[in-house]
């Protein structure tokens, strides 16, 4: 595939960029493989990446409905991070975000892995006391997070709206390892890095049936034919329902739409990720200095990439409160991505009834910082038939038996957690 | 999305609650053998369908009444709307 480093570029440069090649191939679909991963979005390209490279399984196809990357990988506002509450979640979270920091010289692929720090701001002294709570667990699981106080605050965002009469910042729960990372060159890096261990990624390839035989799945049907395989793993995110109604499978989840938005270029302004308390919103700023936002879903069964109004007036509202010189920024771009909502706020990565068919999805509004160690626990699954340890809470069944990862602790109603 | 309510006329959606699929309205007989499988899938499983969806908005900043709302997940277009107690009503005479 070619090696990249700071010599190939100047070597290149030289030679007229003529040694560039695309990152990866466009093979046909063959007849039969180990693995069929069902979607090429973050999650799926990362468990074909691992599968192939961690647990020497070669045989692998990825089937993308679209192109690569067209689907939430692309859409979401980059944050990173492992600040979680609850023990089924945090030591996935974290070996994510371990994964994430050795990420670039693994792919030899520039991801723009960015550990900025994210801060979780507090309003109130209830408010602080359930932040130190989250702090401890998170420390406890051998994560990092710093407690701090207004002055701390203050210390690195001194533009903050601290005296707002409602909702006053008194300090915030900082995590300094999380960050940002570019979104789309996560897809392409693992994409090139799998193609390169031999997985067959095969794009504008829609799958629209299982091959069952004595009911065990045995392969697709897509707009390119039969595909047969041994095992058949879904990762189509907010899709998820629809791939597996194809299954007789129903789903403890509802697809809802989440929107972001991008003002124009800015000096910088906001060096790492920062959280509201009081109201969804979270603001990180790009490199290109474009202020990058977004806040709740808007709350309401949607398979359109495109939100209304309310929730853009709701998100615009959490940045006034936050940091009122907001208002002068222009807004230049705003988009939506269907999001796969469980009924706990928690993701799935498990067998299913079926022989043959894994599913891994339910990755809510939060599930790009997960892309690393999702894939790596998908393919664990699917390469040894057992949980890798750090995902063995994300069930499917876990509803049925009520042992439920509520985060938010809001209960059975996707569009509140 | 704009709501038309049976009583009230358009109604901006930001007036309403969402609480989901109006199959939530047939809960399930409690004392039925199998009502633990049944409320579980009632809880929790959903057809979340792509395309034409029955839900339920609730009123809140308006007359505080439960509506079904025959919407398309696709397109966002609301297609019917009807109030809930009249739903239930025609269902039970029906049955
Ligand atoms: C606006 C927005 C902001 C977000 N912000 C963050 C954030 O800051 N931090 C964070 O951690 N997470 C965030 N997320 C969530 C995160 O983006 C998703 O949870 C994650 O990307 C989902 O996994 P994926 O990358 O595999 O999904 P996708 O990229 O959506 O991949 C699924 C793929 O499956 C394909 N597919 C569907 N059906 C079929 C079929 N029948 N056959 C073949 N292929 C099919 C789709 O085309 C798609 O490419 C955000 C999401 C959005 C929309």
């Amino acid at each position: 595939m070619g090696y990249y480093s700071a010599l190939r570029v100047l070597r290149e440069g030289l030679t007229g960029n003529r040694g560039w090649k695309p990152l990866w191939r466009e093979p046909d679909p063959k007849a039969a493989y180990d693995v069929i991963v069902i979607g090429g979005g973050g999650h799926g390209l990362s468990t074909a990446y691992y599968l192939a490279g961690t647990f020497g399984l070669t045989r692998v196809a990825v089937l993308e409905k679209g192109w690569l990357g067209s689907g939430n990988i692309g859409r979401n506002t980059t944050i990173i991070r492992s600040n979680y509450l609850l023990p089924g979640n945090e030591p996935f979270y974290e070996l994510s975000m371990k994964l994430w920091e050795g990420l670039e010289q693994e792919l030899n692929y520039n991801a723009m892995v960015s550990q900025r720090g994210i801060i979780n701001l507090y309003h109130s002294d209830t408010q602080r006391d359930a932040y130190a709570r989250r702090g401890n667990a998170i420390r406890l699981a051998g994560a990092d997070a710093i407690l701090l106080d207004q002055e701390g605050v203050r210390a690195q965002y001194p533009q903050l709206d601290f005296d707002n009469a409602r909702f006053p910042i008194k300090g915030g729960l900082w995590q300094p390892r999380a960050g940002t990372a570019r979104h789309d060159a996560v897809a392409w890096g693992y994409a090139r890095g799998a193609d390169a261990r031999g997985v067959d990624i095969i794009q504008n390839c829609e799958v629209t049936g299982f091959l069952f035989e004595d009911g065990v799945c045995r392969g697709v049907d897509t707009r390119r034919g039969s595909i047969r395989a041994d095992k058949v793993a879904v990762c189509v995110a907010g899709s998820s329902s629809r791939v597996m109604a194809q299954a007789g499978i129903r789903l403890p989840l509802e697809s809802h739409v989440l929107q972001a938005f991008v003002s124009e270029g800015l000096k910088p302004l906001i060096p790492g990720v920062i959280t509201f308390g009081m109201g969804h919103f979270y603001i990180s700023q790009s490199d290109k200095g474009g202020l990058v936002f977004g806040g709740d879903i808007d709350g309401y069964n949607t398979y359109a990439q495109r939100g209304n109004l309310p929730t853009i007036e709701d998100v615009c509202e959490g940045g006034m409160a936050l940091m009122p010189m907001i208002g002068r920024a222009r807004l230049l771009r705003m988009w939506g991505g269907v999001m796969d909502m469980t009924m706990d706020g928690s993701p799935i990565i498990d067998k299913t009834p079926v022989p043959g068919l894994y599913f891994n999805g339910g990755w809510c509004y939060g599930g790009f910082k997960a892309t690393p160690a999702s894939g790596f626990c998908f393919a664990h699954l699917l390469a040894r038939d057992e949980p890798h340890p750090v995902a063995a809470a994300y069930r499917l069944d876990r509803f049925r038996t009520g042992a439920l990862i509520d985060e938010k602790g809001a209960g059975a109603q996707p569009n509140l957690h | 999305m704009v709501i038309d309510h049976p009583l009230l006329g358009l109604r901006d959606a930001a007036e309403f609650v969402y609480l989901g699929d109006a199959a939530l309205l047939e809960r399930p007989d409690a004392t039925a053998a199998d009502a633990e499988t049944r409320f579980y899938e009632y809880q929790y499983l959903r057809d979340n369908p792509a395309g034409v969806h029955q839900e339920l908005w609730f009123h809140e900043q308006g007359d505080h009444s439960w509506l079904v709302v025959t919407r398309n997940t696709l397109t966002h277009e609301i297609l019917c709307v009807e109030l809930a107690r009249d739903v239930v009503l025609a269902r039970r005479a029906g049955a």
